[in-house]
This record gives C-alpha cells, sequence and structure tokens, in this order.
C-alpha cells in the first residue's frame, strides 16, 4: 500500500499541469496531453476500443468504455492502473455520470439498451429498453432526467432519474450522437449526424425550439455531419464538431446562428476544453490527432499527434 | 431487470410526428431461381439470402415502431423453382400492399403489371437490371438495390482517380453477365476510359486444374491494359483469373476489387454495428442483396415515422421528396431519385478483406447529389412512369 502510494506521489508530482485526456479507438489506448506544454505525456494502454471517458466529481478515477471488452474500465488517473471494471451491458460506447457521483448510466450500443450501474456497490441498478443504437448520453445539472439518444431510431428517450423509466420519446434528425443539457438545464442539445443538423429542445416541455443548420463553401452539405459540441460556460458560444467536413462550427448559442467555421484535423468527433476554457482539444478520427483551437481568437494554433482513430475527450485538472 | 412494460410504451408521451396505433403489414416476396452451376462448391448462396435483411429491417422499423405506437409484421412467401411467382404475388398483394420483393427483372415487371398490384409500393430488393430504372422502369416500383450501371460508374470512377484509363474485359454467357459486361462498357465511355480489348470466356475446361495453363494464353491476346474487368456475376470462372494472367495485371468487376452495395469488410460510417446486429441476428455476414431488402424495410420505417402515416401515397410521395433521408451506414445520407425510384447510395469498391474506396470519389463532381454520378442521372433515363 506505501509503495503504491509513494510511486502514485512520484508521478505525480512533476505532472503540475493539467491534462486533457484522449482515447484511441484503434490502438486501445489513452492519450494524456499537457495542456501547458501541448505534448503528449502519457499513453495508457486500455481494454478494447475505447470511445466514451469521464471523470468522477472528484477526479479520483476515471470511467472508459472499453466497448469490444463490453466493459466500462475504472482507472486510477495517476498510476493509469486499472483497477476494476463495472457491469456495463455489451457494447458500451457512451455514458454519463449522474450529479450524485454515483449513478452511472451507460448506452448499450449493441443492445437497444441503457443501462444503470451504481459505482460503488458495482451493480446494475436497472436497464431500460431504448431505440437502436443508443449512444449519446447527457444528465440534467438537477439529476431529475437522462437522455439517451438512438442512432438508428433517431430519437431522445427522456429518462426519469427516480423512476428509471422514460417519461418522453423525441424525434430528431437521421443518426443522433451526442446530447447535452446546457444554459443550466433550460435546454436541450442533440446533434444529427446523417441530418446534419442539431435540435434544441425547450427541456420544460420537451418542445422543439429551435434547429442548428450549416453550411460550408466548398463542402457538400452531406459531409458536413455534426457529432460532439461544447457549450462555453456563460452559454453564448457553442463549438460544434462536424465530422468528415473536418471543421468545427462557432455558434451564437443565443441566436443559434453559426458565426465562424474553424478548420481542424479530419473527421473531427468529440472535444474538451481546459481549466479556464481558454483552449479547446478536439479529437480528430481519420488524422489521429488532436487539434488545439484558442478559444477567444478562434483558431486552431496546433495538431498534436496521438493515437489511432482518438474518439473521446475529458479534461484532468491536477492538483494545486 | 428491464424496467419498461408494454403498458408504459404504449402510454409515452409523444411530442414529434406522433402517430397513433398503427399496424404496418409487410410482404416478402423471394422468388427462387436455380443457380447455374459453377465450377467451385466454395461458396454457396445462403439460404437466406436477402430475406435476413429484410427481418433485420423489420426488426429495426419495431423497435422504433414501439416507442411510435406501430406494430411492424411481415409475411414471408417463398416462391420455389418453377414455381407461380405471379399467384403468390397476388396473394401477397391481397393482404398488403408494401411488398419487398428479391425476383428477377422479368418477374418483377410482372408483378407490378398486375392489377392487384396498381397503387400498391414495391420494393425492388435485389435485381441490379438497369433497364428498370429506364425504359422499362414502373411507377409502383421503387429499387433499394443499385443499378449495375451504379455499380460499374463506382469502378470506373475509381480507375479514372487511380489513372488506369485501358481496360479490357471478360465476360461469362449468361445474361446476367451480358448485362453487367454491358454496364461496364457503358462506364467506361462515359468515363472516358478505353477499352482496348474483349473476349467472351468460352472455356469448358475445369479451371481449378488447368487455369495456370489456360488463362495466361487467353489474356496474352488481350492488348496492352492497366487492368482486366471480370464481368462474371454468377463467380463461375472469374475467381481462377487473378495471378494467372499474360501481364501482371489488377482484375475488378465481378471478382477481386468489386463494386458492391454490401459487403462484410466495411466498418465506417457506424457500419460496423449493421455488421454485428446482422451477425446476431442471421449468425452469417451481410451482403448486398441482405443490404437491399434490409433498406426498402428501413425506407418504410424511416416514411411511417416521419409523416406519421401509413397512407400509401403519402408514403410514396414522402419517400420521393427531398425531405426523405436514410441514414444507410454509408457515410452519406440515402434518398430516391425522383425520376425512376431508385434508392441513392454509395457504393464501396471492396477486396475479400478491405474497402478499398467508396464512390462518389473525391473529383466526381454532380450539381446536385454527388451520388447521381453513379448509374442513371435523370437526363440519362428513359424513365416517364413517375413524371
Amino acid at each position: 500500500m506505501f509503495r503504491t502510494t509513494a510511486l502514485a506521489l512520484l508521478l505525480a508530482t512533476p505532472a503540475l499541469a493539467d491534462e486533457i485526456w484522449v482515447t484511441n479507438e484503434k490502438d486501445n489506448t489513452i492519450s494524456v496531453i499537457d495542456t501547458a506544454t501541448l505534448e503528449v505525456t502519457r499513453t495508457i494502454a486500455t481494454g478494447e476500443r475505447p470511445r466514451g471517458i469521464t471523470f468522477s466529481a472528484d477526479h479520483s478515477v476515471v470511467y472508459i468504455c472499453a466497448s469490444d471488452s463490453d466493459a466500462v474500465q475504472v482507472m486510477d488517473p495517476v498510476s493509469g492502473e486499472i483497477l476494476h471494471d463495472l457491469p456495463s451491458g455489451e457494447d458500451p460506447e457512451q455514458f454519463v455520470l449522474h450529479p450524485d457521483n454515483r449513478r452511472l448510466y451507460i448506452a448499450n450500443e449493441d443492445d437497444a439498451i441503457t443501462t444503470v450501474v451504481d459505482t460503488q456497490t458495482r451493480r446494475v441498478i436497472a436497464q431500460i429498453d431504448v431505440g437502436i443504437e443508443p449512444e449519446g448520453m447527457a444528465v440534467s445539472p438537477d439529476g431529475k432526467t437522462v437522455i439517451t439518444t438512438s442512432e438508428t431510431t433517431n430519437m431522445a428517450h427522456w429518462i426519469d432519474t427516480g423512476t428509471e423509466t422514460i417519461f418522453a420519446n423525441t424525434l430528431v434528425d437521421s443518426r443522433p450522437r451526442h446530447a447535452e443539457f446546457v444554459k443550466d438545464g433550460a435546454e436541450l442539445w442533440v446533434s444529427a449526424e446523417i441530418g446534419g443538423t442539431v435540435t434544441v429542445f425547450d427541456t420544460s416541455d420537451q418542445s422543439e425550439k429551435a434547429k442548428l443548420h450549416f453550411a460550408i463553401k466548398g463542402v457538400h452539405d452531406d459531409l458536413i455531419q455534426p457529432v460532439g459540441f461544447e457549450l462555453t460556460p456563460d452559454g453564448k458560444t457553442a463549438f460544434v464538431a462536424l465530422g468528415p467536413s473536418n471543421h468545427l462550427a462557432v455558434v451564437n448559442a443565443e441566436t443559434y446562428e453559426v458565426e465562424q467555421y474553424i478548420l481542424v484535423g479530419r473527421r473531427v468527433w468529440h472535444m474538451a476544453f481546459d481549466r479556464d476554457h481558454a483552449q479547446l482539444f478536439t479529437t480528430n478520427g481519420i488524422s489521429g490527432d488532436v487539434t488545439v483551437v484558442d478559444v477567444a481568437t478562434r483558431k486552431a494554433v496546433k495538431t498534436i499527434k496521438v493515437g489511432r482513430y482518438p474518439w473521446g475527450a475529458a479534461f484532468r485538472p491536477t492538483e494545486g | 431487470m428491464r424496467i419498461l412494460g408494454l403498458a408504459a410504451l404504449c402510454s409515452l408521451a409523444l411530442s414529434a410526428a406522433a402517430a397513433s396505433e398503427t399496424t404496418l403489414r409487410i410482404g416478402y416476396l423471394g422468388v427462387d431461381r436455380i443457380a447455374p452451376p459453377v465450377l467451385s462448391n466454395l461458396d454457396p448462396d445462403p439460404a437466406d439470402l436477402g430475406l435476413a435483411g429484410a427481418r433485420l429491417g423489420l426488426s429495426d422499423n419495431a423497435t422504433t415502431g414501439r416507442f411510435m405506437g406501430q406494430t411492424w409484421q411481415m409475411e414471408e412467401t417463398r416462391v420455389p423453382p418453377g414455381g407461380d411467382a405471379l399467384a403468390a404475388a397476388r396473394a401477397a398483394l391481397a393482404s398488403t400492399k408494401l411488398l419487398v420483393i428479391d425476383a428477377p427483372a422479368g418477374t418483377l415487371l410482372q408483378i407490378a403489371d398486375l392489377p392487384e398490384a396498381q397503387g400498391a409500393l414495391l420494393f425492388n430488393a435485389t435485381a441490379p437490371d438497369t433497364r428498370l430504372r429506364s425504359m422499362d422502369c414502373r411507377a409502383n416500383l421503387l429499387h433499394s438495390a443499385p443499378s449495375n450501371a451504379m455499380r460499374a460508374d463506382a469502378l470506373a470512377q475509381f480507375l479514372v482517380s487511380r489513372r488506369w484509363s485501358d481496360v479490357a474485359l471478360i465476360s461469362g454467357p449468361l445474361p446476367e453477365d451480358i448485362a453487367f459486361a454491358d454496364a461496364l462498357k457503358a462506364s467506361a465511355q462515359k468515363f472516358q476510359l478505353d477499352l482496348v480489348g474483349e473476349k467472351p470466356w468460352r472455356f469448358d475446361a475445369d479451371m481449378r486444374r488447368s487455369a495456370s495453363s489456360e488463362v495466361p494464353l487467353f489474356t496474352q491476346e488481350l492488348g496492352d491494359h492497366d487492368v482486366l474487368l471480370i464481368a462474371d456475376e454468377t463467380h463461375d470462372f472469374g475467381r481462377y483469373i487473378a495471378y494467372n494472367t499474360w501481364d501482371p495485371r489488377p482484375v475488378a468487376g465481378s471478382e477481386e476489387l468489386v463494386p458492391e452495395a454490401w459487403a462484410p469488410v466495411m466498418e465506417q460510417w457506424g457500419a460496423a454495428q449493421l455488421q454485428s446486429r446482422f451477425e446476431d441476428s442471421a449468425q452469417r455476414d451481410m451482403r448486398s442483396a441482405d443490404y437491399g431488402a434490409w433498406a426498402a424495410l428501413r425506407t418504410l420505417g424511416e416514411a411511417v415515422t416521419r409523416t406519421g402515416s401509413d397512407d400509401l401515397t403519402t408514403l410514396r410521395a414522402y419517400i420521393l421528396s427531398d425531405a426523405f433521408e436514410l441514414a444507410g451506414f454509408k457515410g452519406r445520407p440515402l434518398s430516391y431519385r425522383d425520376w425512376n425510384g431508385q434508392l441513392r447510395q454509395p457504393i464501396p469498391l471492396v477486396t475479400a478483406r478491405a474497402v478499398v474506396a467508396s464512390a462518389p470519389l473525391e473529383g466526381f463532381l454532380h450539381q446536385g447529389n454527388e451520388l447521381d454520378t453513379l448509374g442513371l442521372d435523370a437526363p440519362d433515363s428513359a424513365c416517364t412512369a413517375f413524371q
């Protein structure tokens, strides 16, 4: 026990800068990027086909969807050691950690199920039938509602976390990939990859409030495929990854108008901000790299080579 | 462990184009043919070819449908070789006007022309004949299977992009070989490839034993070419050509580098998910015929969900409209050509082990939809039934 702690301290000491953790889907690894030097400082082995990644509230553990290992792995982010697996159901792709820091809602892509796991008892609490190929997962800030989007059913399923049952289903455009509650939970945004849109829902009555459309000069509409997105903390600006168009859209989240497009790497998937939201890190699947975007100037400032098929991204603050 | 009851599902709040309780009944009609003899016995067609794709499409629709108050049912009819396909079609049409059909072109047209089929919505899931998308089109017949012209154009685009512009062709004697060979020749002309040599396959020897002695001499006379094209759609002799040619040349067409609607080697764009769903349900790999049938069912699923209607006229109009799009796991939204009822789709070029490219290739532009660089564009089609 003492040895483990000592080792952990040793490893932690030089790494004072914050980190972005990126899952490499086709390399079965995580690339850890130092947000100050913008270099890869560690490459950590995971289970097969790692995709979704998220840290616990206190960042003491990191959860990783190892899709082809049919497991959610729980890792010590200091040592990079797998502590244990959680029962995840088959082919976990994405998940979301409830604000209670305990319940993990997991999309089981091959089984049309959302699995709810208690991360403390390591038991499955519930399994909820959803549409085909569930993927996008979101939880409202008050923790009352969890969303699963299903790619082939083209719906957002609204789950009541009190009863772990669906209370509403809303259609979106083709192949929804990602969902987020934004603006303190007043809105739910859902991206549709093949539909080429992001639908904005009013969470009070699940009605459609707006729809984001994109158009990039010189890029065919069919290649503009929204996947991941993030909003700045003030809720005013959204960055939307547009897949094989190799661009990010910068969207005014109040008027729902696109203000700008930023060229990044090829087939851009997901993204994460650093600590003060000054830099945004995008995973570029086909080019196998991460683009660093300066949020203030809205410019791509650096490309960082990571593993093959980088997919998910998560921010890890370090102590101090 | 699963917490959702059926009763709960029925009472779910639906805030989108919600449908009231609807039952959709689909007919699947498979007209079996006697497969011509082939030299190799290595890979017989699975008995449920096509049908297994329809079953998966039905299951996909049903999963979505339970959130929408839809119930999906499919009646499967198989007509044995030499059986009365028209009687079977009439019987199927007596219970539903939505049919997905796996039949040769001639039979398809006879079914589409039945009095009982007028006002019906029929899907051609497997027949590649280009004429069905041109002078022999029918207003009640949509095509989820790509045409020979689409497949040949996909290959031609690839050859152009590689600058392999001189091609030679060996074609088999069967009607399907000749149809594909004609499509390859038309594509060569369309994309300005030079057909430098052409020979019909004429051996009756057992190529499993004699390919290495016969094929080099046979291909020696084909002229100076970059690529050797094979039209052998029943996969009789074509497999013995590669590596036995006089000149070391890549082989494409029915063998080696093949343009397909679907192939087990496809992984990108979520294809891996469709593959694994299919493998779970059918216990085998998914093929082009399965994809055609799956896409037909999913077309109906998408149309019913988006329109909230089961009215045939409404569904047909929606399917042929700009609003329709189907996520088909090929990287672009699929839609239907409103001039001949053909499902627009990318055509991957595959080997046994990998996807080499996916057409439309970069640089082949179209004023409307780049997918229309494959197959019969509006001015190329003699179809008038959709006007």
